[in-house]
């Protein structure tokens, strides 16, 4: 209990995991936050890599964790590019009204 | 180590509430607010843990560039007044109990996973390749690897962030009609014929200028 081990980290990151997954299922607003939750996943993706790298005294969880950084920094920049020019298109970002693909 | 321990319960719970609000907040710009404070205390679990390095990466990435961002195109797009309708909306609403049980599903397994990893602990011993040098800090650990043995990974993540710029740049750029603007290539390659003409004024009509 008092001494933190590998598994509390696991478990936290498995926990916001699940809070990103939950948070892109269930959303009824609009995409920024699906992106948040995107966001939220990568974290808990680095919270497994630094944690591994960590208690398993190999330093290569840190450096993917720093490209994976490098990943989620492009993927918000083009993502919230995404989202700028269909708000300019459309007028709106909301989930329900986006349905142009009819998918 | 009881006070590491107690730190750490402290910012996980931090984490986790905050990871909650980011998702059920009404307001959008309450979310990015509460992302800020999960990266901060994610960042502040790394530190504590022997990252700093990391910690301190995501502090200056994800705080000041990425969420910053989010603000920014939040503020932007006027969709702060937009009210959340997340168990609340009439439409689709058979989406919610099927994506709880997947998500439960999904927690269940990871889990699992974790308990199944903690039953193995001599796999911990057959990964290390390159250990961690604790006489060091860990900024040298990082980039005496970084820039020797991963240096083309690395400067592949610079080409990922260079498309991602001309790629956002593109996409954002828009080429607006009906506006006056200074052309260098019409203004150098204009020619003297085109400038200047030789007319030949004849006598009591003069020259038309305007043509």
């Amino acid at each position: 209990m008092f001494e933190i081990s590998l598994g509390h980290y696991l478990i936290l990151a498995a926990t916001i995991f699940t809070i990103g997954v939950v948070g892109i299922f269930l959303n009824r607003k609009n995409i920024i936050v699906i992106l948040m939750s995107i966001e939220l996943i990568l974290l808990a993706v680095n919270i497994n890599l630094v944690s591994f790298s960590i208690y398993m005294n190999d330093l290569v969880g840190q450096i993917f964790t720093l490209f994976i950084l490098t990943v989620a920094a492009a993927e918000a920049a083009i993502g919230l590019a995404i989202i700028v020019i269909y708000y300019r298109n459309s007028g709106t970002i909301r989930v329900q009204e986006i349905d142009k693909l009819k998918g | 180590m009881i006070v590491h321990s107690i730190f750490f319960y402290i910012f996980s719970i931090i984490a986790v509430f905050s990871a909650i609000m980011v998702t059920v907040s009404r307001n959008t710009v309450h979310s990015v607010f509460f992302l800020i404070l999960d990266f901060i205390t994610i960042s502040c679990l790394f530190i504590m843990i022997g990252a700093e390095f990391i910690g301190m990466i995501m502090l200056i990435v994800y705080v000041g560039a990425v969420a910053v961002l989010f603000l920014f195109v939040v503020m932007m797009l006027n969709v702060a007044k937009q009210k959340n309708e997340w168990l609340g909306g009439e439409k689709n609403s058979n989406h919610i109990p099927i994506g709880l049980l997947i998500s439960g599903v999904i927690f269940f397994e990871l889990i699992i996973v974790v308990g199944g990893w903690k039953y193995k602990p001599e796999l911990s011993k057959t990964f290390s390749s390159i250990g961690i040098d604790l006489s060091t800090t860990n900024t040298h650990e990082i980039g005496k690897v970084l820039y020797t043995d991963y240096i083309h990974l690395f400067q592949l993540s610079g080409m990922i962030l260079l498309v991602a710029m001309i790629g956002a740049i593109v996409l954002t750029f828009r080429q607006r009609e009906g506006i006056k603007r200074q052309s260098y290539f019409k203004q150098i390659s204009r020619e003297r014929k085109e400038g200047v003409e030789l007319v030949d004024p004849k006598n009591n009509e003069g020259v038309k200028i305007d043509v």
